[in-house]
């Protein structure tokens, strides 16, 4: 389980997260939704470690990583798989390559059997017939497909989506979806998707909670969030522009 | 006057994030996995591929060293001081400092440059999720393949120059070739190539630093990324210069 413990952080004199706690179940898809800059990405990027709190603590199953030594981080982010928002795939790398990285980083497995795995990864998400070519040759919805493929590598048991499906068209931000809810099911590992994609993101989730303005402004069951009384809430899930929420 | 403290701030706080930089460095450069691949990779990028520039500007550096020396010492008859005087300025100065200048314009650039798309397209953020620790896998084999290949490529400087000069000064000047090597080795002691190749290491751990230093954390997309690049480009090139007089004055103060 991860426990967030009043995470709070500034930056310059914008306080992006006040205190945020909430937790997210074992085996759970668990989203995190909210207006752009509500504080979402930077959420994700304190709980993967790439970021420290001003304080707060992010728990994971029963270890602070918050006040971790880089060589203990690593050693839970082993356990860590993510699909960054662009894909963040190397450049200099082949799809096959990017798919093999972090196999050929942490297990110590025959040229043979890397290649197996990558294989099975690529053709998991549609893409075997394209390793061999480099990320700039791949259209935005290959990119995201081919870094959920190399997120999923290592089979992780907690893997992080940020904005999965943001820029892509209705079929491919589907079959994103649907690959999200099958490797879910497959390997019953806890995900964590940072979305605003309400209509997608509603229909793959176990709990969901939605910040606003760095704080959590509600938290639940999907059902939760659309019977909502809130009107902040209302407004962010009807994707209205009159409401107490102004883009200022 | 608040724009010269802030500067001043500025240049502090780069000079500190350099020096932290390097102390990460070192802490990784000694703990496993080593990076033999992506080592040999920098080699390559650093060393082999910048030979053929480094033999070109090195023997051109020779040859017009040894028209000018002509020049200057025809005047007084002493056309046999020709080959050590172009022996001793390259291999004190033109050959590591050009040889180092090149280097930063081919190589420091691209550091800075690939590095800054890195970070600003997440890709250093992957490999940081990925367990593998940025700075041993992108920094630690640049700043060593540059710190081992600057010396060398100023030996290949020195000796394309030397070869260049030869030409010159026997073919086309017509100076004696027993005269030009006899002076040469008469004038030349071996501190003379050992200082060079020391300022040569101290050059390609410094620029590759200030290259590293500047793509590792550059911000704000393509035009944060060409902002570090020119700045890494000149910050390193200046430093060098400055470097080279400091440590000329050290080591050739008896000399």
């Amino acid at each position: 389980m991860i426990r967030i413990e009043g995470l709070h952080k500034r930056y310059g004199s914008q306080d992006v997260l006040k205190g945020v706690s909430f937790n997210i179940r074992k085996g759970s898809v668990t989203a995190v939704m909210g207006l752009s800059g509500s504080g979402k990405s930077v959420l994700m990027r304190h709980i993967i470690g790439l970021e420290k709190p001003d304080s707060g603590a992010i728990v994971i199953d029963g270890e602070n990583i918050v006040t971790m030594k880089p060589r203990d981080l690593n050693r839970i982010r082993r356990r860590f798989g993510v699909l960054f928002q662009e894909g963040a795939l190397f450049d200099s790398l082949s799809v096959k390559e990017n798919v093999a990285f972090p196999v050929r980083e942490h297990l110590n497995f025959a040229d043979s059997k890397v290649l197996e795995i990558v294989e099975e990864k690529l053709a998991k998400v549609g893409m075997k017939d394209h390793q061999d070519k480099f990320p700039a040759e791949l259209s935005g919805g290959m990119r995201k497909r081919v870094a959920l493929a190399r997120a999923l590598a290592l089979e992780p048991e907690i893997v992080f989506f940020d904005e999965p499906t943001t820029g892509l068209d209705p079929i491919t931000k589907a079959t994103i979806y649907r690959l999200i809810e099958e490797t879910h099911l497959e390997s019953s590992g806890t995900y964590v998707v940072v979305s605003h994609d309400i209509e997608g993101i509603l229909n793959i989730s176990d709990d969901v909670v939605m910040l606003l303005k760095g704080k959590i402004a509600v938290q639940g069951d999907p059902a939760a969030i659309l019977d909502s009384s809130d009107p902040a809430v209302r407004q962010f899930v009807t994707g209205s522009s009159d409401g107490p929420i102004t883009i200022d | 006057m608040l724009g010269q403290i802030w500067k001043v701030v500025t240049f502090c706080e780069e000079l500190g994030g350099m020096l932290i930089l390097f102390g990460r460095a070192i802490v990784w450069l000694a703990r496993p996995p080593f990076r033999l691949r992506e080592f040999m990779t920098q080699l390559d990028f650093v060393g082999t591929q910048s030979m053929l520039l480094i033999v070109l500007t090195g023997s051109f550096t020779g040859m017009v060293s040894v028209l000018q020396g002509y020049n200057g010492l025809h005047r007084y008859g002493a056309e046999s001081m020709v080959g050590a005087t172009v022996a001793l300025a390259l291999c004190r100065e033109l050959g590591p400092v050009i040889s180092a200048l090149m280097v930063i314009g081919r190589v420091g650039s691209a550091m800075t440059a690939e590095l800054g798309s890195m970070r600003n397209t997440q890709q250093i953020d992957a490999l940081a999720s990925m367990a593998v620790e940025p700075i041993q896998y992108l920094v630690v084999p640049r700043i060593v393949s540059a710190t081992i290949a600057l010396p060398l490529l100023d030996l290949i400087f020195c000796f394309s120059g030397m070869v260049g000069a030869y030409v010159i000064a026997v073919v086309h000047l017509g100076i004696d070739p027993g005269m030009f090597i006899s002076g040469i080795r008469y004038y030349l002691v071996p501190e003379d190539i050992t200082h060079g190749l020391v300022k040569s290491v101290a050059f390609g751990l410094i620029f590759s630093l200030v290259a590293c230093y500047g793509g590792y954390y550059a911000t704000g997309g393509a035009r944060g990324v060409g902002m570090a690049t020119t700045r890494s480009v000149v910050v390193s090139a200046v430093v060098v210069l400055i470097s080279d007089y400091l440590m000329t004055a050290v080591m050739f103060r008896s000399s």
